[in-house]
């Protein structure tokens, strides 16, 4: 029994020892991502999708000699918790950065954390307000919901469709994505006619579509998270509304097309390139980027690379580009992060800038539409 | 389209919904009337039929009717462990400690779906296409057919089997009162095990014909299993019509209230509805007042 503690114990020590040596040669970065919880959709990809990254960096040799390493925690779409582990990734694993949160409301919770401790968070989570105003540490990968909304009301006005029924989910997501809808419909010269919402876990959707058939819109747009559009994209199909159905960036994954089988035939989406990405002309800029994306999360986790992953695969990458210029403290890599010009990711081409800390443009978005059970390019 | 069409299409969505509700009310009202629990775990077994038949369809590529035979006597063989498990070891069992034993194992029911499972959404076929079915003004789908013959079915056969079976006939005895069924030679455990049977099936079939509808995924036994709790409460936890109206109406009013006022209140209706009539009339909607005799 003694000897089994003694080699237990002189064990733990040598683990120790050789991690604090290896410390001094390796550059921390933290992820906040909730794998598990309501929001795991995001969380899961982007977890899987930075540690894929780090590792391939890694193989590669590092950054400038130095190897990356990881610390994720997993804030389970809970804002308290997204706090706390925040407060450890800075205060205990002394990182120099940090990748996430996942959604918006855990963002805006930890962006005062970060703010104070001075240390650069590159959010991965959609909501507008995270880098409006601009805040010095925060940046954030994922494309804003007006982008979206914008993509699909210039479909519309090209179509000449001008009365649209909303129908949105009342979480987070869903509510961001009316109040986009809602503040640039006048300016497209779009009616809403409609305006319902349907519960995150709600499983039959027929009542507001009910009412939508009966309305004057020419066409709908939904706004949600797996699985209620599948739900409604079945409804619809069920009470033989012809109406054109539009989703958001929400469902852009193979997932939704599973879910929501025939039903889904026809539907159009705004969403990032990167399922579409082998469609793309040669001359698209972020098609290498892409491809590679794609290639590695085929060879690391026999998996589909999704939109959401590509949000922490942009914001790892960003941070190994600032990182690569400037050096490893939290004020050089902000600063270089800052000047990062014509960066072609994931989401799409990022500028930041000192007034501008979303970095992407309209173009962050294509059109698909699903037919045969697989996303085309919407021209 | 007029008011008249739009209310005939959730009445028929209501009715549809209310279905559901009825036949998971029933398996609550079961198992209340031989064991006096509320089983909150009740909605895992609907999930559980919904992600066995899953299971058996896509992993073992069983073909669908034999992967929904399976999946309703795997989740009946959960229901009778999750009893022997549970509530049988209980030295002295109190109403109040096997609801929480209830809860408790509904949380872990639920963890070990998810880490089997996963948390993906899944969706299972529509039983006979998914082409609209024109009812008057309304549609349906073929699948809500199903539902209304099998919910149907189910409700019929358990009424007789409760009616014209020496089983079924003793399981009410436990109901009645528990001691003097033992005293005249009932097995009153074994009842009880055979009440998570019965319900452990009639929750299944509840999540294995709703899937095509509505997608199943680990965590759809919470919102269908407090449904379900509505309307049992609402038909006076009885085993038979009482439930089944209470179903169909909270299903209806669901629909209509989403249709008319807003989709917004949707949930709010079930659970007033629920408060209402635990106030009010704690003994259902359709049921007399008891009478305590001593």
């Amino acid at each position: 029994m003694k000897y089994l503690l003694q080699a237990v114990t002189t064990l733990l020590l040598l683990f120790t020892t050789s991690l604090a040596f290896a410390a001094s040669s390796t550059i921390k970065i933290g992820g906040l991502f909730s794998v598990t919880g309501p929001a795991s959709f995001l969380g899961e990809p982007e977890r899987n999708t930075a540690k894929m990254v780090v590792d391939e960096i890694n193989a590669k040799g590092g950054i400038k000699g130095k190897k990356l390493e990881l610390v994720v925690y997993d804030t389970q779409g809970d804002a308290t918790k997204a706090v706390q582990a925040a407060n450890r990734l800075i205060k205990d694993d002394k990182v120099v950065a940090i990748v996430g949160p996942s959604t918006t409301g855990e963002s805006m919770a930890v962006i005062p954390v970060a703010e104070k401790e001075g240390v650069p968070l590159i959010s991965c989570a959609a909501g507008s307000k995270i880098t409006d105003p601009v805040k010095k540490w925060i940046f954030k990968t994922a494309q804003n919901d007006y982008l979206a909304v914008n993509k699909i009301y210039d479909h519309l006005n090209k179509k000449k469709i001008s009365k649209v029924a909303i129908i949105t989910v009342s979480d987070g997501f869903g509510s961001s994505g009316r109040e986009q809808l809602k503040a640039y419909a006048a300016k497209h010269g779009i009616q809403i006619v409609v305006d319902d919402t349907y519960g995150p876990k709600d499983t039959d959707m027929t009542s507001q579509l009910t009412k939508i058939r009966a309305s004057q819109a020419q066409a709908i747009i939904c706004w949600g998270t797996n699985p209620g559009p599948a739900v409604i994209a079945k409804n619809v199909r069920q009470l033989g509304i012809k109406l054109p159905l539009f989703m958001s960036h929400g469902v852009s994954s193979n997932k939704f097309i599973e879910l929501a089988g025939d039903a889904a035939e026809g539907i159009i989406l705004p969403t990032g390139r990167v399922l579409v990405c082998d469609a793309l002309p040669k001359t698209d800029k972020q098609k290498s980027s892409l491809q590679a994306f794609v290639k590695d999360c085929k060879t690391h986790y026999n998996a589909e690379g999704d939109h959401f992953g590509g949000h922490a695969w942009d914001a790892v990458m960003l941070l190994k580009g600032a990182i690569e210029r400037g050096g490893d403290t939290p004020a050089a890599i902000r600063d270089q992060l800052e000047k990062t010009k014509l960066f072609a990711g994931i989401g799409g081409i990022f500028s930041f800038s000192a007034t501008d800390h979303a970095g992407l443009g309209k173009d962050a978005f294509v059109l698909v539409q699903i037919k045969k059970k697989d996303f085309v390019l919407l021209k | 389209m007029d008011l008249a069409d739009q209310i005939a299409q959730y009445m028929v969505s209501g009715l549809s919904t209310g279905a559901i509700y009825a036949l998971i009310g029933i398996g609550f009202a079961i198992i209340y009337n031989s064991t006096e629990i509320i089983n909150f775990a009740q909605g895992e077994l609907v999930m559980l039929g919904g992600m066995f038949t899953l299971f058996f369809l896509e992993t073992m590529k069983l073909p669908l009717p034999l992967s929904i035979l399976l999946a309703v006597l795997a989740t009946i063989a959960s229901g009778v462990l999750f009893e022997r498990l549970t509530i049988r070891p209980l030295k002295a069992p109190t109403p109040l400690s096997l609801i929480i034993i209830t809860i408790g194992g509904s949380i872990l029911i639920r963890g070990i779906a998810m880490l089997v499972w996963g948390k993906d959404t899944h969706a299972l076929p529509a039983f006979s296409g998914s082409e609209p079915i024109a009812v008057g003004s309304a549609t349906i789908l073929p699948q809500h057919l199903w539902i209304f013959a099998l919910t149907g079915i189910a409700i019929v056969s358990n009424k007789l089997f409760f009616q014209y079976t020496i089983t079924g006939k003793a399981m009410r005895a436990c109901a009645v009162n528990r001691r003097a069924a033992g005293l005249v030679g009932i097995d009153v455990r074994r009842m009880v095990l055979f009440s998570f049977a019965i319900s452990g099936g009639l929750g299944s079939l509840a999540g294995i014909i709703v899937a095509p509808l509505t997608m199943t995924s680990y965590d759809v036994g919470i919102m269908l299993g407090l449904k379900g709790f509505c309307a049992a409460i609402i038909g006076g936890l009885s085993g038979g019509i009482g439930t089944v109206l209470g179903g169909l109406l909270l299903g209806t009013l669901e629909s209509l209230g989403a249709g008319l006022i807003s989709s917004g209140y949707k949930d709010a209706i079930a659970f007033v509805i629920l408060l209402l009539i635990l106030f009010i009339r704690p003994q259902g909607l359709f049921g007399r007042a008891q009478t305590e005799r001593v």
